[in-house]
C-alpha cells in the first residue's frame, strides 16, 4: 500500500513537474507547480511530517501560488515567445542528465542499503513536537524568521506601490 | 510485471527529490519568462524541503521538519519580495522577457 501511494504520487509529481519545464503558458506552469506542491504533501504524510505537510498546503499551495497567479493575471503574461535556439539547448539537457546522473549516483552509493518507508514508524511530525522544537531548540532563528518577513512586507509594499508624483 | 512491494526504500524518495531538483534547473536554465523562472526556483525549493524530511525519518528526529518549515517561511518572504521586484521590472519596461532585461551587461 505505501509502494503503490509512493508511486501514484511520485508519478503526479514527476510528470507535473515536467509539464512546468515544458509549458509555455506561465498559467499552466503555475497549476503544474500546485500539483507539485500538493503530490509532495501526501508524500510528507507518507514520511510521517503532518504539521509539513498541512503547512505544504495551505503556505504553498495556498498562499504562495495564489501570489503568483494573481501577479500572472495582473501583469496579463501571454505565452512566451519562441526565441532563437543557442548552444545552452543542445548542450543543456545532456549537462542535466548527467547532473542528475551524480546525484543519483551519490545517493545510491552513500545509501546502499538504506531501510524501508514504513508509514507510522516516524510518529514525532505532529504539530505537538514541531512546536516544542521550535519554541525551545530553535526559538531564536524563530524570533528572526519573523523580522525577515516583516522585512519582506515593507520591501514588498515599497516595491510595488504606486509612484506618489 | 513484478509485484509491487509493500514499501519502498529511503532512497527512492531521494531520487525523486534529485528528479525535481534536476527538472527546476532545467526550468531556470531554458525558460525565458521570468515568472516561469520563479516557479523552477520554487520547485528547486520543493524539492530540498522533501529531501530534508526524508532525512528527517531516516534520523528519526524532527529537525528536519523544522528546516523545511524555516525553508518555506524563507520562500514565501522571496515569494513577495521577488513579485514585488517583477511588477517593478514589468512597469518599467513592459516586458516580461529575460533576456530583454540586460541593462547592466557591459
Amino acid at each position: 500500500m505505501d509502494a503503490l501511494l509512493f508511486m501514484i504520487f511520485a508519478a503526479i509529481a514527476v510528470v507535473c513537474a515536467i509539464n512546468l519545464v515544458v509549458q509555455r503558458h506561465p498559467i499552466s506552469s503555475a497549476l503544474s507547480l500546485v500539483g507539485v506542491m500538493g503530490a509532495l504533501a501526501a508524500l510528507y504524510l507518507l514520511l510521517g511530517g503532518e504539521f509539513i505537510a498541512a503547512a505544504q498546503l495551505v503556505v504553498y499551495a495556498g498562499a504562495i501560488m495564489v501570489l503568483f497567479v494573481f501577479v500572472i493575471m495582473l501583469l496579463n503574461a501571454g505565452t512566451e515567445a519562441r526565441g532563437r535556439r543557442g548552444w545552452a539547448h543542445y548542450a543543456g539537457v545532456p549537462l542535466l542528465l548527467l547532473l542528475f546522473g551524480l546525484i543519483a549516483c551519490l545517493i545510491t552509493r552513500r545509501m546502499p542499503a538504506s531501510e524501508d518507508v514504513v508509514f507510522g514508524q516516524f510518529t514525532k511530525g505532529g504539530p505537538l513536537d514541531i512546536g516544542r522544537a521550535l519554541f525551545t531548540t530553535y526559538l531564536l532563528p524563530f524570533e528572526v524568521t519573523s523580522v525577515l518577513i516583516l522585512v519582506a512586507i515593507l520591501g514588498a509594499i515599497v516595491l510595488a506601490r504606486k509612484e506618489i508624483d | 510485471m513484478p509485484p509491487l512491494p509493500a514499501s519502498v526504500p529511503l532512497s527512492w524518495y531521494l531520487m525523486l527529490s534529485a528528479i525535481l531538483f534536476a527538472l527546476g534547473v532545467a526550468g531556470f536554465l531554458f525558460r525565458r519568462n521570468i515568472i516561469t523562472v520563479f516557479m523552477s526556483i520554487e520547485l528547486m525549493l520543493n524539492a530540498v524541503n522533501l529531501s530534508f524530511v526524508t532525512f528527517s525519518y531516516k534520523l528519526k528526529q524532527v529537525d528536519g521538519h523544522i528546516f523545511s518549515f524555516f525553508v518555506m517561511v524563507v520562500a514565501a518572504a522571496e515569494a513577495a519580495v521577488g513579485l514585488a521586484i517583477i511588477l517593478t521590472v514589468f512597469k518599467n519596461r513592459q516586458t516580461l522577457e529575460i533576456d530583454e532585461v540586460s541593462s547592466l551587461k557591459n
